[in-house]
């Protein structure tokens, strides 16, 4: 499988920040890529350079097989793209918004354009001073949706849609991927990840510290397991992987790695057990750990 | 909630927070304001020095002021004299242009700090604050007469060596033309939704301020026309600084300034938040644009139609003059270098009309500026972000906006020599040349504003002060008989002076070359930097 974008050792700084520090990031042809991470992280930066709209210090970019600063308008004919905050002229109606940016990408399908209009219930007659936040975006969300390209990058597009739209917004993406479309979906609607990603990176600081399917992302985090036991445990806190153990008398709460669970279950079968809970790891933990990290870290120098 | 209203008087909670929006709205203008206060009150204070040099004594100035009585066309442009001391003469000189200034000032601070704000959706967080209705638009005003009062204050203080009580009346009737725009622009600023359509509007009141007097001016010598009585800046002439004051003409700025005011505090407080008095139309569904040049002309057509009306007119306006104000500049030798350091040697007509469009070409200067400048407004407004991630190349994007660009000002020249055809009916050709004559200057202020823009893009707004600069240079610097390299600082002085003089194609050339150097530069740094998100 061709990839669509491939990213490596990106570095870009403005002035004495660093946006980014060494990005990696691939995503595969065909597939739903979401892009996380905490405020700050880079990941608009990121889209930025994937755009050709900012050149990259060092490391490499290419998308859809081209470099996208060189060849952008090329690039640019089979992508389309949503920002987070979409600013429209003030004079310009949302129908005449969408299908200028359809004619400056690669054409428009006007029944697509028609049927996304009805579903995100969009006025096109509205003039660009008049819409909501989430009604900018709609506009965007239709005219990058209707547009015909392979990859599609959006930047929090959901930002300012009801949960209503949201859920279309979803499907839209669904059928997407059906059609054979890659996406890049930057978000922090962790639900709307986990439902629509095959995988996902998660970047800190400008860099990747973690990148894979979802599955393989909670294989690294824990477990939580409590039980009470026929007799007293032995030798928990003797295993490799076992976290916040927390004994009293016969009941056990612990935290466990997950590649570790085998060795904790066979720890607490000796003794008996009388009842067990296991709670596997929530996306939310997932992020959570690596967004308080780097808090963590942050605090720690500023110290 | 209930004892606090008991507690606070009405009017000091509709006005809670102003101090603090008034420390915000300085905060925002410490350069701006600043220079537009000091520019224009350098340009007034100049005046004396450069009066006596050129009628040093009663005598001429009894000769100047006796031939200004007689000649209509020159009172159009200047407003009528009122006395032969050097005061006057200043007020005289200095007045309505000084009084055009203040007003845009005020115009400009007001709007930025209205309905500007609005536009952004920046008020709605601030209203959301302890922040009373009334705050917003009061600490906008007040930043307004800060302005006005400081160029009071050291116009006063600079004339009083030609006599306190007209510099005093001189200074206080500026400020006064000033708070006049300043509240209008707060009554336009409730209508309109859209902050660039309040600055227009209140601009194009300006303009009809200026021709009014004008108007009215040409036909009476001692300024008590009707029409110059309908004009804010007729109101000024009429205050006579300097020539036994008429103090209650004072009255009228306050009357005025009060009026609008209180109309437009009584809007402020009738409508929502955002919202404009004038209604809004639904626009089509779907649209035909569908091209990056296309998109950019949809954007500045309206701007290029005002300013092609607006040259045009000028045009018209000025032909019609020329053939009276040569005969008043001919007795005087003083005024006549003026006029050949402007124009050129050749007949007084001639120099007039090259005056004439040579002013228009500084203006046009202006043009260039803004509509260069629109790139930059749709760089960080972010709306430039999402159509160059379409396949649009950034060169054709900044191509589409600087044909509209450079094209126009052939577009609002070629008119304005249009309308000196209409106007003044003689040498249409040689007119229409010296109109177009002053293109490859303007082209160098626009590939400046472009290499900025596209360079040092924080730096982009300083292209209005080149544009700025260059007009100063031009308007004033021959007045001042400033010394030769300062006058080929501007790329205007090096034109050559027609219609009258010899068509010099050297520097034509060469300014064309260097505005083409500029442009092709320009393009180059685009092309090689970041773009705002």
């Amino acid at each position: 499988m061709t990839r669509a974008i491939t990213v490596s050792g990106l570095h870009k700084s403005f002035g004495r920040t660093r946006a980014l520090a060494g990005l990696d990031l691939d995503v595969e042809t065909g597939e739903v890529h979401g892009f996380l991470g905490p405020n700050g992280a880079g990941k608009s930066t990121a889209v930025r350079v994937l755009l050709g709209l900012l050149r990259a210090d060092a490391g490499t970019a290419r998308v859809l097989g081209r470099d996208p600063w060189r060849d952008a308008v090329e690039v640019h004919r089979r992508i389309a793209y949503v920002p987070g905050d979409v600013t429209l002229w003030r004079n310009l109606s949302g129908g005449e918004v969408i299908d200028l940016y359809g004619r400056l990408r690669g054409g428009l399908d006007g029944r697509r354009r028609a049927e996304l209009i009805d579903r995100f219930e969009l006025d096109p007659t509205k003039k660009g001073h008049a819409y909501s936040k989430g009604n900018r975006q709609k506009v965007a969300l239709v005219a990058a949706l209707a547009s015909d390209v392979d990859l599609l990058l959006l930047d929090e597009p959901t930002s300012g849609l009801d949960p209503l739209m949201e859920e279309v917004f979803r499907t839209c993406v669904e059928e997407e991927r059906d059609r054979g479309r890659t996406v890049l979906l930057s978000s922090h609607i962790l639900s709307e990840v986990e439902r629509l990603c095959d995988r996902v990176s998660i970047i800190r600081k400008g860099r990747t510290v973690e990148s894979g399917s979802l599955a393989d992302l909670r294989h690294l985090t824990l477990t939580s397991v409590s039980a009470e036991l026929a007799g007293p445990p032995d030798g928990l806190s003797r295993l490799p992987g076992v976290h916040d153990l927390d004994v009293r008398g016969r009941r056990v709460r612990l935290q466990v790695e997950t590649d570790k669970l085998d060795g904790v279950l066979r720890s607490l079968s000796e003794p008996g057990v009388r009842s067990l809970t296991s709670t596997p790891p929530t996306l939310e933990e997932l992020f959570l750990r690596h967004y308080r990290e780097e808090r963590a870290e942050r605090n720690g120098v500023a110290r | 909630m209930s004892t606090l209203a008991a507690r606070t008087p009405r009017y000091s909670r509709r006005l809670a927070g102003t101090a603090a929006l008034l420390r915000l709205a300085l905060r925002r203008d410490r350069v701006t304001t600043p220079v537009w206060v000091a520019v224009n009150a350098l340009m007034v204070l100049s005046m004396p020095g450069t009066l006596r040099n050129l009628y040093g004594t009663t005598a001429e100035r009894t000769a100047l002021v006796d031939q200004l009585a007689t000649n209509a066309a020159f009172r159009a442009l200047i407003g009528p004299v009122f006395d032969t001391s050097v005061g006057a003469l200043t007020a005289w000189r200095a007045g309505v242009y000084a009084a055009a200034l203040a007003a845009a000032a005020s115009l400009l601070i007001v709007v930025r700090h209205t309905r500007d704000e609005e536009e952004s959706g920046r008020l709605e967080l601030v209203a959301s604050g302890a922040v009373g209705r009334r705050a917003p638009l009061t600490a906008a005003l007040l930043a307004a007469a800060v302005a006005d009062a400081a160029l009071a204050l050291l116009v006063a203080a600079g004339l009083a060596g030609q006599g306190v009580g007209g510099a005093l009346a001189f200074g206080i009737g500026l400020a006064g033309v000033g708070m006049v725009f300043a509240t209008m622009a707060a009554v336009v600023a409730q209508l309109t939704r859209s902050a660039r359509l309040a600055r227009g509007l209140t601009a194009a009141v300006l303009g009809a301020a200026f021709v009014l007097r004008a108007a009215g001016d040409s036909a009476t010598g001692d300024g008590s026309s009707a029409l110059t009585w309908l004009s804010p800046l007729g109101w000024l002439e009429n205050l006579r600084p300097f020539a036994d004051e008429r103090w209650w003409v004072l009255g009228l700025f306050a009357v005025a300034a009060a009026v609008q005011g209180a109309v437009a505090y009584a809007l402020a407080g009738r409508r929502d938040l955002g919202m404009g008095l004038l209604p809004g139309r639904p626009g089509p569904p779907a649209g035909r644009l569908g091209t990056a040049g296309a998109l950019a002309w949809r954007l500045q057509r309206g701007g290029v139609l005002g300013w092609s009306a607006g040259f045009l007119l000028a045009g018209v306006v000025y032909g019609g003059l020329t053939d009276g104000a040569a005969d008043l500049v001919g007795d005087n030798e003083g005024a006549r270098r003026i006029f050949e350091r402007m124009g050129g040697h050749h007949g007084l007509t001639d120099a007039f009309l090259a005056s004439m469009t040579g002013m228009l070409g500084l203006i046009a200067a202006l043009y260039v500026v803004a509509s260069v400048l629109r790139l930059h407004g749709e760089e960080t407004s972010g709306r430039a972000e999402p159509v160059l991630a379409c396949a649009v190349g950034r060169l054709r994007w900044a191509a589409s906006h600087l044909t509209i660009a450079f094209g126009g000002s052939v577009l609002i020249m070629l008119l304005a020599g249009l309308g000196f055809a209409v106007g003044y009916g003689k040498e249409v050709v040689p007119v229409l040349g010296a109109c177009l004559v002053q293109l490859p200057a303007v082209w160098v202020i626009g590939g400046v504003a472009l290499l900025l823009y596209a360079v040092a893009p924080r730096l982009a707004p300083a292209a209005w002060g080149v544009a700025v600069a260059v007009l100063l240079i031009g308007w004033v610097g021959p007045a001042l008989d400033a010394p030769r390299f300062v006058l080929g600082l501007s790329p205007f002085g090096h034109l050559p002076k027609l219609p009258g003089g010899k068509m010099e194609w050297g520097p034509v050339l060469t300014l064309t070359g260097l505005a083409v150097a500029l442009v092709a530069a320009g393009l180059a740094g685009l092309r090689r930097r970041d773009l705002a998100g």
